[in-house]
């Protein structure tokens, strides 16, 4: 009888504790963007909207932002159409490296960022190339690329593929095929896998640190900066960031919610 | 990556008079093989060369000299095994260090995930509007900067913060005592940094989970516990692994939360070291062996384990 009862608390209890210890610190975050703090960001001075009304005024947080939204851009896109590829060749044909195909996927998911990062500055500087935008932009599409793989993978192993048949059937042409039939139905896990990148990419600071020479990212620049202490604005920055993710995720579940409520009606 | 016929999966017919396909068939499905080949082959080119690459280019420049009289940074070519034995012996208790650190913060971070994703995915499964919040929330911590998150930690568990003033008011802390800049506080930042990698698999096992298997349990008069360890825990396990992978891999080789919840004398792990015997020391081969050291290490203890308590779902 006891046991049961502590069953029954234990984990609404645990479960609610664990959300507060996961939220408080992003709270914190959005709470001190607000801060009247000056240069060092550390105590609470008193409430203003300054640096809400002026994101750009400590030096380098735009700049640093905007480097990191390009970065984050470009090996997004990148990433995803070489994964999305290597997804569908994967499932849909056999070959005989398929095991080390297999391995070289798993393998950078499976190594510390330190040393991905150690192993590509070691490659460049070896190749003697410039550190800086490119380095960076080759980095990120490396580790993005994997997870893309591991995502669009499961969702076109998943695929029906009498779908396609049927579309032969009519005689539809392979490019059609693909473009009418596969591709619209793949297309929600290859969106999931590059906002997955984009998020990967925005927020890494291990391997950027490592091959990024003087370009400077958002997550570098408030690693940088915390040695003196974080301006506000970088905290109205993550806010905002944080604000934005969220409203775009609600509006995914909407538009979900909305066309399941309207397949029900319809069926 | 050369190309061979399809065959259906398992089937390997040995001779071709078990090949019951036309002509036409055949010639159709090496084509589709050719054209697959050309979707893997742009991917693969680019691991090949932006990951495969590098760790041989790291593993020879763990074996480099530096010349008599050369400039800082001017390295050639050798096989100097020694480099090795140098880092390994100073650097060995912070290797050690990292380790213990990692599976501290995946233990606690399993404690706590564990109930959490329990509520979410199996509690609340009967609540679709309050478990799309918190599902929501669970991943809310992707949308905001971890170094920023990691710099929170830094000012609640500052000496003038709420939590160290109240554990110094009930006496759990003693009145000169410090929570930053310890291994209390990398440690928590650890396990606050990686839960929702792993909360977020076992997640999805549990909502897998079938609750008439434990009304099943129940009706068979199992106390609560032997149904968890008997029935819930069993279909928990591909999540419970992959999350122990997805914490633990990167935490041993993380340096942002000692960096800065850490002090320089006893929580430097093993990626602040690399870093700056790359930067500041400009040590390349000392640097290249460390890093080589830590992937060694980590790829032996995940084989272990792996072959301890893989599942197939996964690897």
């Amino acid at each position: 009888m006891y046991s049961t009862r502590f069953g029954k608390w234990f984990i609404p209890v645990v479960g609610s504790l664990a959300f507060v210890y996961l939220l408080v610190p992003i709270a914190y975050v959005f709470v001190f963007s607000f801060n009247d703090g000056g240069k060092t960001n550390l105590q609470w001075r008193g409430f203003t909207w300054s640096n809400w009304t002026n994101p750009c005024g400590a030096p380098q947080v735009c700049q640093s932002l905007v480097n990191s939204l390009s970065v984050g851009a470009v090996a997004t896109i990148i990433a995803t159409v070489l994964g999305t590829c290597v997804a569908i060749g994967l499932v849909r044909y056999t070959f005989r490296f398929r095991n080390t195909a297999d391995l070289l996927i798993i393998l950078p998911l499976a190594t510390p960022e330190v040393v991905l990062g150690a192993s590509l500055l070691a490659q460049f500087l070896n190749l003697g190339w410039e550190l800086g935008y490119w380095t960076v932009i080759i980095a990120h599409v490396m580790f993005c690329m994997s997870f893309v793989i591991v995502t669009v993978r499961a969702r076109v192993a998943g695929l029906d593929p009498r779908l396609e048949e049927a579309a032969a059937d009519l005689y539809a042409g392979p490019l059609q095929r693909f473009w009418r039939i596969t591709f619209p139905m793949l297309l929600p896990g290859i969106v999931s896998a590059a906002l997955l990148s984009f998020a990967m990419s925005f927020d890494d600071f291990i391997i950027t640190n490592f091959n990024s020479g003087t370009f400077t990212t958002f997550p570098k620049f408030v690693y940088v900066a915390a040695a003196r202490g974080i301006p506000a604005q970088a905290n109205v920055i993550g806010s905002a960031m944080f604000i934005v993710a969220l409203l775009i995720v609600l509006v995914g579940q909407g538009i979900s919610y909305r066309r399941r409520k309207a397949l029900a009606a319809r069926a | 990556m050369s190309t061979t016929t399809p065959l259906p999966s398992g089937t390997r017919p040995t001779r071709r008079s078990q090949d019951l396909r036309s002509p036409e068939e055949v010639r159709a499905e090496k084509k589709r093989g050719r054209m697959g080949a050309w979707l893997i082959l742009p991917g693969m080119l680019y691991l090949l060369l932006f990951f495969a690459l590098p760790v041989v280019v790291l593993l020879s420049m763990s074996l480099f000299v530096k010349p008599e009289g050369g400039e800082i940074g001017e390295f050639v070519p050798a096989w100097k095994w020694d480099n090795y034995l140098i880092v390994w012996n100073a650097y060995w208790p912070v290797l050690v260090r990292s380790f213990v650190f990692a599976l501290i913060a995946t233990v606690v971070a399993l404690l706590i995930a564990f109930p959490m994703a329990y509520l979410v995915a199996v509690r609340l499964r009967n609540y679709a509007l309050l478990k799309g919040i918190l599902l929501v929330l669970l991943i809310a911590p992707f949308f905001s900067s971890f170094i920023l998150r990691t710099q929170a930690w830094k000012q609640i568990l500052a000496d003038e913060g709420w939590v160290a003033q109240g554990l110094k008011a009930v006496a759990i802390l003693p009145q000169d005592g410090h929570l930053t800049a310890t291994p209390f506080a990398v440690v928590c930042g650890l396990t606050y940094n990686f839960l929702p990698f792993m909360m977020l698999p076992i997640y999805a096992s549990l909502d897998r989970l079938d609750t008439r298997l434990l009304e099943a349990a129940s009706d068979l008069y199992a106390p609560p516990a032997t149904t968890f360890f008997r029935v819930t825990l069993p279909q928990a396990m591909p999540g419970v692994f992959a999350g122990t992978l997805l914490t633990f891999i990167p935490a041993a080789g993380d340096y942002v939360n000692a960096a800065l919840l850490g002090n320089n004398r006893n929580t430097t792990m093993i990626g602040q070291v690399i870093d700056s015997r790359f930067f500041r020391v400009v040590d390349y081969p000392g640097a290249a062996s460390l890093s080589v050291i830590l992937m060694v290490a980590i790829l032996i203890l995940v084989l272990i384990y792996i072959r301890r308590f893989g599942t197939k779902e996964l690897f």
